[in-house]
């Protein structure tokens, strides 16, 4: 007992609980919490759990099973803050929150790299997926319907984009969104949004940005 | 023997999924393979219906994990096939009364004696899609030529892909061939642009399936049904047998009307 509390730190935040992870083994961690929760059912009955694990690199299997398990006591794992970049993106790929409501300080940092970081996607991104990043992003695949792209600089698709891209997310308007057949269900360049919609027979690869008079336009790419 | 564990799943409701197990099931047993079917709908169970083994039912899955009864006790015996079983779901219960890993160790339990496990999973993708998933070595995606449809079974393939399940297959239902040629419906090479996965097979939209249903006698075991012989082709495939797929044109008009005439009279 002496030894779970000490391992993972349990307290009351605005949306549920937040357990706070020293840095010790994953699997001690793990039973620690769920001692802790066992010691207690009744308090922990349906509640909505955020963890912050520290700087522990946590692969999907590991998320995947303490969900689980929380789950089967009837705690719902909503939330994995983490400081490693291969943590969060396996917290996103369960559909996890990464961030609490009170913003980490990490944050504004993170603004200042914006100009020149780029994330590099190698996939389709399938219905549901939503990346949002404080840079420019590349995409090497498809964006498909129901899939959403939220990134403060500019957005490259090399494939079909389907789905929502919203580039220049905090109010750059001279940022674009170019694809290799654009025919998006919404594009967004920072305030300006427009429904284009017009699935094209033989699709051309299009450059989309905020035009001169300030209206949000598409134009069939051109080299040279 | 080491049984394969099959998940037949969909995001979408009402594409087919049960009629698929059902169908899969019946066609893998005609083959002499054993074969226990789960239905992972809990609280909403339909499968025993569609195998006609409602009135059979005496214990269900949420008996067996809240230890009520043994495992051999839940599994019902298929009316013609005697190396089928269902596990049907609990009706008065919800899908909190079962978790992944309780999936995971019937699963388990069952795989020394059977060559295939196929879990009817429920429409959505909260708990009961999680539990139904959760022991599975295969996942079929059951969708029909619908945007909806395919657009859900879309979601359901990246959860897949992220839950590092392997990529599932696609089984392709209801479609209709003429009005694919009238370019009124999805065609396959449509939907598989789509959604990028390996397609196992698709099954021709087909009054008798519905009627089969409600009879409680899965469509495969109609010789005459084009959807019945769709469906013991993906039985041959998932049995790693090699099946040219069926030819969907649609029938030439004479030949139509000659149908019509002989059927008739």
């Amino acid at each position: 007992m002496e030894k779970a509390t000490s391992l993972v730190q349990i307290k009351g935040i605005r949306d549920g609980l937040l357990a706070a992870f020293t840095a010790a083994a994953w699997d001690d961690l793990c039973f620690a919490l769920l001692a802790q929760i066992d010691e207690r059912p009744s308090f922990f009955q349906g509640a909505r759990l955020a963890i912050d694990v520290g700087s522990q690199i946590l692969k999907v299997n590991h998320l995947v099973d303490l969900r689980d398990r929380l789950s089967e006591r009837n705690v719902s794992l909503w939330a994995v803050i983490g400081e490693s970049p291969t943590t969060e993106h396996t917290a996103q790929l369960l559909g996890l929150a990464t961030r609490i409501s009170k913003p980490r300080p990490e944050e504004t940092q993170r603004a200042d790299a914006a100009e020149d970081t780029a994330l590099y996607i190698n996939k389709t991104l399938r219905s549901g997926k939503r990346v949002e990043f404080p840079g420019h992003v590349v995409v090497m695949g498809d964006v498909n319907a129901g899939a959403e792209i939220v990134a403060d600089g500019s957005v490259i698709v090399w494939g079909r984009v389907r789905g929502m891209i919203h580039a220049g997310a905090k109010g750059d308007r001279t940022a674009t969104i170019c694809a290799l057949d654009l025919s998006a269900t919404q594009l967004r360049i920072a305030t300006e949004v427009s429904a284009l919609l017009k699935p094209q027979k033989s699709p051309k690869p299009e450059i989309a940005s905020i035009n001169p008079e300030g209206h949000l336009q598409s134009e069939i790419w051109h080299t040279g | 023997m080491t049984a394969q564990v099959i998940t037949v799943t969909s995001g979408k409701g009402g594409v087919g999924k049960t009629t698929a197990v059902a169908n899969l099931a019946t066609a893998l047993a005609t083959d002499g393979r054993k074969v226990v079917c789960i239905d992972g709908d809990i609280g909403l169970r339909n499968l025993d219906v569609i195998m006609g083994l409602e009135n059979r039912i005496v214990y269900d899955l949420v008996d067996v994990i809240e230890g009520r009864c043994k495992l051999k006790q839940a599994m019902i015996r298929d009316k013609h096939y005697p190396d089928m079983y269902l596990i049907p779901a609990a009706q008065t219960r919800d899908k909190n009364a079962v978790s992944p890993s309780d999936m995971i160790r019937i699963c388990n339990d069952l795989r020394p004696d059977a060559d295939f496990i196929i879990i009817d999973s429920p429409a959505g993708i909260e708990r009961g899609f999680r539990n139904a998933i959760a022991a599975a070595d295969r996942v079929l995606v059951v969708t029909n030529p619908e945007v909806s449809a395919v657009r859900d079974a879309d979601r359901v393939v990246g959860i897949l892909e992220a839950e590092e399940k392997g990529t599932p297959s696609l089984i392709l239902n209801r479609l209709n061939a003429a009005l694919v040629k009238n370019n009124d419906m999805l065609s396959a090479d449509d939907v598989l642009d789509l959604l990028g996965i390996h397609l196992i097979g698709i099954v021709p939209e087909d009054e008798s399936v519905i009627i089969g249903s409600n009879r409680g006698a899965p469509v495969v075991t109609d010789a005459k049904s084009r959807a019945g012989q769709a469906f013991r082709n993906i039985a041959k495939r998932i049995q790693g047998q090699d099946v040219p797929f069926l030819n969907l044109e649609p029938q030439n008009r004479l030949w139509g009307a000659i149908q019509k005439l002989t059927g008739r009279k």
